[in-house]
């Protein structure tokens, strides 16, 4: 199966980890990629632990079930690493890409002794700088191909331009920050 | 022309439902189906079709609006999961006997309690003998398929049945993965204009839908109903064979994966096939030969067809989505068993439960029952229940 990435998506209900995965998937399906994007629902309540799974595959994707050994992991709100064992499976060739204040060192700790590759975003400061408003999905998009390399970053951006534009049409001014946005985490993530 | 994109199973049925226009459609919100009647909502206020919707204030309602809808001559949909099905229970009777051709979206979850949101087959299969034409998805793609071809079932003359196409609820429901949509203009013509030969709004036809009938005429009417049901056989595969011309893929009662030669088979509804099938190709590459019967049709059920197709297998595991509470199994396992044994087949079977509450099934999970099935078969272990795949102890 050296042809399948699979990630998982933590975070909490309203702060829009399922719509990082599905939109992860979009990208991936322009970009020519077989692609499984779901969340995982509990009762649903924001602020609730959410998590949500994407599949990017060169081949047909028949498995229906959730993802227990991903590639990748992204965390969306670092309060969540008190509760959640947020690396359990996590393969160790892989990487974690969590969003918070805090430094990697500081991180560290809360990763149940994680060998692999550890990310930091400060996605609030990026959000701030560009939308003016916190919509942490647009960054974590972002770093999220940029730590896992599923795609070059340039097709990456070609396509979120189209996308965007598409989804934005009404309100092209909102098009500039978030291209803004998935710039910068490009650059802040390394 | 094929046009390949990505959707959820919820969109991949709101985009069969804008391809077809249907005439009305009442419905009353219920996880996981509530984003079909919403999406179709927006179609309405973006003039993308001119179905009458129908807001009311339960899923009784919506059945029974759904059936006065199709009795007057509209073609008619609506679309629910779980309790809002079970809600409806009376009148999906009224609406089979009066052989009203209404389509229903089921998006299948499990019933309380517990109170859970997530995917089993309870609900639908709860509604078994309701007198509803029963077709069942494992992705997108075969929902999106299963809804264009429902209307040609039900409003075919020799049928003249209602149709539940069912789909896992978020696991296919929510999941966003890659669909081939074909363009409108085919489709509509696939589909065709609905013309019914009787119906209440014809001018210069009066007739009565839903009356009372002594004991002398009550049992004929049920007769003709069921006779109903078995030409529903016939007409689903014209309707498959007449859909394979047109867009290429194939459908039948059933898809068999790996079963031709297959010493174990899983026999299962739903999204399960899929991990399944990665089971059996793994297991194949160990030489062992596995193999799975995928049930699309449940209702007309394609008995003599499902034991033909097993008749050689040496174990049989029957898994249900749904917990029969009879201390026998789940109602797949009953009916297979039921068909393996008019056929004479010399397989050993077992039925188990799985998925219950949207327990998750890994393809870890399903190969360990063709280890099982191994065992049952050179006798080395022996069922005395039903047994739960992933029950924790």
């Amino acid at each position: 199966m050296e042809h399948l990435t699979e990630i998982r998506w933590h975070g909490r209900g309203g702060q829009g980890a399922k719509t990082a995965a599905l939109l992860l998937a979009d990208v991936a399906f322009n970009t020519g990629k077989y692609v499984q994007g779901f969340p995982e629902y509990g009762p649903e309540r924001m602020g609730a632990p959410i998590t949500a799974y994407d599949r990017i595959s060169d081949r047909p994707i028949r498995v229906h079930s959730n993802i227990y050994e991903p590639d990748y992991v992204a965390v969306v709100d670092d309060t969540l690493l008190h509760t959640v064992d947020v690396t359990k499976g996590l393969k160790e060739d892989g990487a974690i890409l969590i969003n918070t204040l805090k430094t990697k060192e500081e991180i560290l700790p809360f990763l149940n002794g994680y060998t692999g590759r550890v990310f930091t975003i400060d996605a609030h400061d990026i959000c701030m700088r560009t939308l003016g408003k916190y919509f942490p999905n647009t960054p974590m998009l972002a770093g999220m191909v940029k730590i896992s390399g599923i795609m070059e970053e340039d097709i990456f951006m070609k396509e979120m331009e189209t996308s965007l534009k598409h989804k934005f049409a009404k309100k092209p001014e909102v098009l500039d920050g978030n291209m803004k946005a998935l710039r910068l985490a490009l650059e802040e993530v390394d | 022309m094929p046009v390949n994109t990505r959707m959820s199973g919820n969109e991949a049925v709101a985009h069969a439902i804008k391809q077809i226009n249907p005439d009305v459609m009442p419905a009353f919100p219920i996880t996981p189906s509530t984003e079909i009647p919403q999406f179709v909502a927006s179609m309405i206020a973006n003039g993308e079709v001119d179905t009458e919707f129908i807001p009311v204030e339960s899923e009784h309602s919506s059945m029974s609006a759904a059936i006065g809808s199709s009795a007057a001559g509209a073609r008619t949909l609506t679309a629910t999961s779980s309790c809002g099905l079970a809600l409806m229970w009376e009148v999906l009777y009224v609406a089979a006997s009066n052989r009203l051709p209404i389509v229903m979206a089921v998006v299948n979850r499990a019933l309380s309690g517990p109170i859970n949101i997530n995917a089993e087959h309870s609900d639908s299969m709860g509604a078994r003998d309701s007198g509803w034409i029963q077709i069942y998805a494992e992705n997108n793609q075969e929902v999106y398929d299963n809804f264009l071809q429902s209307y040609r079932i039900a409003e075919h003359k020799d049928v003249k049945l209602p149709v539940m196409i069912c789909q896992d609820g978020f696991i296919t429901s929510h999941a966003v993965e890659n669909i081939t949509l074909w363009d409108d203009e085919p489709i509509r013509q696939f589909v065709g204009e609905y013309e019914p030969e009787h119906y209440l709004m014809k001018a210069d036809e009066t007739m009565a839908v839903g009356p009372y009938a002594v004991s002398n005429y009550g049992m004929e009417a049920k007769r003709a109903q069921a006779e109903a049901m078995k030409n529903a056989r016939q007409v689903i595969l014209d309707v498959a064979k007449e859909f394979e011309e047109l867009t290429g893929r194939k459908y039948g009662f059933f898809e068999e994966y790996e079963l031709e030669d297959a010493d174990y088979a899983i026999v299962a509804i739903g999204s399960v096939c899929g991990t399944a099938k990665d089971a059996i190709d793994e297991l194949r590459r160990r030489g062992v030969r596995a193999g799975l019967l995928k049930i699309r049709v449940f209702r007309p059920f394609p008995d003599r067809e499902i034991a033909a197709a097993l008749k050689h297998c040496r174990a049989i595991a029957i898994l249900d989505r749904a917990e029969g509470y009879n201390g026998n199994g789940g109602p797949l396992g009953a009916e297979v068993t039921a068909a393996l044994y008019k056929a004479k087949a010399k397989a050993e079977t077992v039925n188990m439960i799985y998925g219950l509450s949207g327990r998750d099934v890994r393809v870890e999970d399903l190969i360990k029952v063709y280890g099982n099935l191994e065992k049952l078969a050179s006798g080395k272990i022996k069922y005395d229940d039903y047994p739960y795949i992933g029950l924790r102890k």
